[in-house]
């Protein structure tokens, strides 16, 4: 039985056991008498008023304990033989009493922790002079004495978690736009946090509600989520919860070919799995596609024009796409039952940003309301929280109007996805210079894009989408109103 | 049924465990006058200073003087009552009350204006050990751990809501149908409507738009229960904000429950959700969880049942106001501190689950007839269930058994008091030892607990002036307990070293709840600790652990000249 008294020099005082505390598994005679007693020293004269409150071995097995509460707060006077912490051991929690009177300057370990059997996990002053003195040797302390007495949770650093806990639209539904909210969290999502040290301040939830759910916690820390039959059950009634309909998918193993040697598997971060969720829901939605050529010659020198005002290709895009969807209102409508058209009553256009692996939709709100230069700042930012992961829900999915620009890329024409809850999604191809015959068979040089709509057909009809891309092909290649 | 709520207190039901003496003893004149009349040879006593034995007898012959009035019509054919006895109220006290009144031979009606089988069957007990084996099975199936202990491997567990729901749902009509048949069986009557009390040894009972009867009986017992208490604030809409009747359909799993109240009802509800997938909160107005339980059993049961499952709580508040979920809100909880009265915090669930008691269902009962005044809902009675009027003296021939008197809101202490009640009316006296009256709580494992709480033991030690001890044993040294892999849980017994009398006994650990009983039945019968521990127990059991206790109970040498109770016979 090592003697916790050893590791430091400055000890004098230890923690005793009420005795009718004691399960029976322990003979209540070793504790107060033998390892307790407290073991002065003459040297430490001076130090020696203030006394430091030590993890006691509560069982010849125990290594470590843990702090299931402090009886006393900081401050409290505390007078011999009085309960002042409770310690879990890994059979009982046990009460431990002071041995001095004395005034709790400093909780070194705080509820929830665990510490070493011999460190220090209190400080104890003698008179309320030395509560400063001893402060500053707790924080000494906790820095150094009590390796594993962890400091106050930091904040995840950015580049080391995996997993940006912001995500797409998994829950379109119902966050209203109420600014800010307390944050919530789940029970085990709370619990979960508490062990990974996660500050459940810095994650963003995406559970029901905005509330953190214990899926975002695990992502955060950058654990698996538990994959065990304790994790998330199978209910047969699954809501939107998709870790558990992962879950089900694994319980039939037939389905699942085996994987190929040598391969290696990196489970999806939360971001990730929404995005997964959404794709896979969307192939539910019976899309269409409709492709149209915009000359853009009078937007790029639009674009060149206001370029030194800070404008963004990206909000005059947005812009005039939502200019024309003013005209359309069925194009900025979604189906939310296949029973009938829900049209919204602001246009807010949803941009794709892909970002640290994953890929999110900052959205502008009323972008056909703000002018250019409004929008721009705003786009701004967006793009800035998005990085740091600080959007709120509402500022990623909100949107009733998806677009997506892969020119910078070189990409002349692709094929969007219809993310659910909106009726339809944009994709911007590069604008290239080509060669176009007019009615009079001049051939002469313009900057074409392709754009090319996808729509859920249910809504929105052919005819539909080609009159909106008629208005839009007409406000870029007649900007002069985007800057009204 | 809900209009009663407002007007009565919510009151823990496990409160009335352990108070429920408490009110027995101004009117018995011997203060702590305990024995079961059922078994006169056995006597139990907690006696003072005097002697044992002589004395109960004595005060027993007392007894049967002051209810002379009821038993002198004993044996005498009734000539102008319809029945000897009518019961208000089909529930399990009503039906222990009724079958064993036939026993007795007495013309016996019962009177039901619901379904028979009261909360019990319908709406408490029966649904919910349902539901509680379902939560018991699926927990074993999902603990990994466990199952690779016993070597077993079982791929993700699951589960059908409705499947489970239909269980709980069958075995409650399969209890009721039980029920009646066997009171059919034996000729009693049920009479369909709501009882009311029109007077002396007169009830009218009758449907809403009938015309109402009105019957006959020399004695009365009424046996009606009670309802889910919901304070004030909370909005039950019976879909995200719900009681106990509605949470036993299972119409929903919820991701996020909170728990209003962690006594029995609302740890039990925990215990099945949480097995279900949802995550659960609790709301407990004193300062502690499980404040009807022995301490040092809460303790462990909170490092069990709560701190490792997906549940967190708010201790010290009050629920002031629950929202149900609507227009796209989830369900709000506002809080405020319990002692300051200070909003503290709002919370924000998908549901929530009232838990705060029981109230006394005793409104239209027609006791203003005969001036009795309820007493937040309850029915006064003595120790022999009789009701007290408004002036503080006895009804004749009326009776209240149950919740209806909450004196122990149990419904096993219901049926005990309703066959009191009846061996009272044919001729033999009899009190209750509500102190024998076991509880039990069914989370995985169980709780169960019979007697006083240590330090319900420790102040009655001090008031009285003897010394108590405390022995306790682990179901980790149980053969049986291990071989299931089930080794989490302690029995405590709580006794008398000067004489062995057993105070309470309270067990947490695998089938507590049937363990329990050993104990209960120890108290009930007087039967003393040295007597006991030379029982023999089958190997390997779980009784063993009690067995066990009852062996390292240290009873001093004085108290151990007392002869055994049996002689032993021969074989």
């Amino acid at each position: 039985m090592a003697s916790p008294f050893l590791s430091n020099s400055t000890i004098s005082f230890s923690s005793s056991l009420k005795s009718s505390t004691l399960p029976r598994l322990f003979p209540s005679v070793s504790f107060s008498s033998i390892r307790f007693k407290p073991t002065p020293r003459r040297i430490l004269t001076v130090r020696s008023k203030i006394r430091e409150i030590f993890m006691p071995a509560l069982s010849s097995t125990m290594t470590e304990g843990k702090i299931v509460s402090w009886v006393k707060s900081e401050g409290d006077v505390l007078s011999k033989g009085e309960s002042v912490v409770v310690v879990e051991s890994d059979k009982a929690d046990m009460d431990v009493e002071t041995f001095y009177d004395g005034i709790l300057a400093a909780i070194v370990v705080g509820e929830g922790e665990t510490a070493p059997v011999g460190a220090a996990i209190g400080i104890l002053a003698e008179t309320e002079d030395e509560i400063a003195e001893a402060k500053a040797k707790a924080a000494s302390n906790s820095g150094a004495s009590a390796p594993s007495a962890p400091p106050p949770p930091p904040a995840p650093a950015a580049g080391s978690t995996p997993a940006p806990p912001n995500s797409t639209p998994a829950y379109a539904a119902p966050i209203a736009s109420e600014g800010l909210r307390k944050t919530v969290a789940t029970p085990y999502a709370k619990k979960l946090a508490k062990q990974h040290k996660v500050d459940t301040e810095s994650v963003v939830g995406t559970g029901p509600y905005g509330r953190i759910t214990p899926e975002d916690i695990e992502a955060a820390a950058g654990i698996l989520p538990s994959k065990t039959n304790v994790g998330p059950v199978v209910v047969v009634e699954v809501k939107p919860a998709a870790p558990t309909k992962a879950t089900s998918d694994s319980s039939a193993p037939s389905s699942i070919p085996p994987p190929v040697p040598g391969s290696t598997v990196v489970p999806f971060t939360t971001m990730q799995t929404a995005v997964s969720k959404n794709m896979v829901e969307s192939i539910s939605v019976p899309t269409f596609r409709v492709g149209y050529p915009v000359t853009t010659d009078a937007l790029d020198a639009l674009y060149e024009k206001v370029k030194p005002k800070g404008v963004t290709m990206t909000a005059l895009l947005a812009k005039a796409a939502a200019m024309a969807l003013v005209q359309h209102p069925v194009v900025n409508a979604s189906c939310k039952d296949g029973k009938s058209f829900s049209y919204n009553s602001n246009i807010n256009i949803a941009i794709a940003v892909a970002i640290n692996g994953g890929l999110i939709t900052p959205v502008l709100q009323d972008a056909d309301k703000l002018d250019l230069y409004l929008l721009s700042q705003k786009w701004k930012e967006l793009v800035e929280k998005a990085r740091a992961k600080q959007l709120q829900p509402q500022e990623y999915n909100s949107g009733t109007f998806t677009l997506s620009n892969l020119g910078m890329f070189g990409v002349d024409k692709f094929d969007a996805i219809l993310p659910p809850g909106q009726g339809a999604i944009m994709a911007v191809g590069a604008s290239k210079p080509t060669v176009v015959a007019d009615a009079d068979g001049f051939f002469s040089l313009k900057n074409k894009m392709l754009v090319n709509v996808t729509a859920d057909h249910r809504i929105i009809y052919g005819a539909d989408l080609a009159a909106f891309l008629q208005t839009f092909s007409k406000i870029v290649e007649n900007p002069g109103s985007l800057t009204l | 049924m809900h209009s009663i709520c407002s007007q009565a207190t919510a009151v823990p039901r496990s409160n009335f465990a352990f108070d429920s003496h408490a009110p027995a003893l101004p009117t018995s004149k011997p203060i702590n006058l305990r024995f079961c009349g059922l078994r006169k040879e056995a006597f139990g006593f907690s006696g003072l200073t005097h002697s044992c034995s002589s004395r109960v007898r004595f005060t027993s012959r007392g007894h049967s003087k002051r209810i002379s009035a009821s038993a002198e019509n004993n044996g005498t054919p009734p000539k102008s009552f319809d029945y000897d006895l009518i019961i208000i109220g089909a529930g399990v006290g009503g039906h222990g009350a009724a079958l064993h009144a036939v026993e007795k031979g007495l013309k016996t009606a019962i009177i039901e204006g619901d379904v028979v089988g009261g909360t019990c069957v319908n709406r408490g007990c029966v649904p919910s050990k349902a539901l509680l084996a379902v939560s018991g099975k699926m927990r074993e199936l999902q603990s990994e751990h466990h199952m690779k202990a016993l070597g077993l491997q079982v791929s993700a567990a699951g589960y059908d809501r409705q499947g489970v729901a239909d269980h709980a749902n069958n075995l409650a009509s399969k209890i009721r149908s039980n029920l009646t048949n066997s009171m059919k069986a034996l000729g009693v009557d049920i009479l369909t409507g709501f009882g009311t009390v029109v007077g002396p040894q007169k009830v009218k009972y009758g449907k809403v738009g009938f015309p109402d009867n009105i019957v006959t009986a020399k004695d009365i017992i009424i046996a009606t229960g009670s309802v889910p208490f919901v304070p004030k604030g909370i909005e039950v809409d019976g879909k995200t904000v719900i009681t106990s009747d509605h949470a036993l359909k299972l119409e929903s799993v919820p991701d996020w429950i909170a728990i209003v109240g962690s006594g029995y009802i609302g740890l039990e509800f925990s215990d099945v959700y949480t097995a279900l997938g949802s995550e659960v909160t609790f709301i407990e107005a004193l300062d502690q969880l499980m404040p009807g339980f022995d301490p040092e059993i809460g303790k462990l049961a909170q490092r069990v049942l709560i701190n490792p499952r997906k549940i967190d709580y708010h201790t010290g508040v009050f629920a002031t106001k629950i929202t149900p979920a609507k227009d796209g809100k989830p369900v709000t909880i506002e809080l405020i501190d319990a002692k300051t009265k200070e909003p503290k915090d709002t919370l924000e669930v998908d549901a929530a689950l009232i838990a705060t008691g029981r109230a006394p269902f005793t409104n239209g009962l027609g006791l203003e007839n005969i001036n009795v005044e309820t007493q937040r809902g309850f029915v006064p009675v003595d120790e022999r269930m009789r009701v007290i009027d408004a002036n503080g003296n006895l009804v004749p021939h009326l009776y209240c058994i149950g919740d209806a008197n909450g004196k122990m809101m149990l419904a096993h202490a219901a049926s005990a008091q309703g066959i009191s009640v009846v061996e009272q009316v044919t001729g033999r006296d009899h009190v209750l030892n509500h102190l024998s009256i076991p509880a039990a709580c069914f989370t995985h494992p169980e709780i169960s607990m019979v007697g006083l709480t240590e330090p319900q033991a420790r102040e009655k030690a001090e008031k009285e002036g003897f010394e108590v001890s405390v022995a306790k044993t682990s179901f980790k040294a149980n053969t049986k307990a291990l071989a299931e892999n089930e080794g989490e849980g302690i029995a405590k017994l709580i006794y008398r070293p000067d004489n062995g009398e057993i105070l309470g006994v309270h067990i947490f650990g695998l089938h507590a709840a049937d363990l329990i009983h050993e104990a209960s039945n120890a108290i009930a019968l007087g039967t003393r600790i040295q007597d006991i521990k030379f029982a023999v127990h089958a190997h390997p059991t779980l009784s063993e652990v009690l067995d066990e206790l009852f062996k390292s109970a240290k009873v001093k040498a004085t108290a151990l000249s007392h002869v055994p109770v049996s002689e032993p016979v021969a074989v």
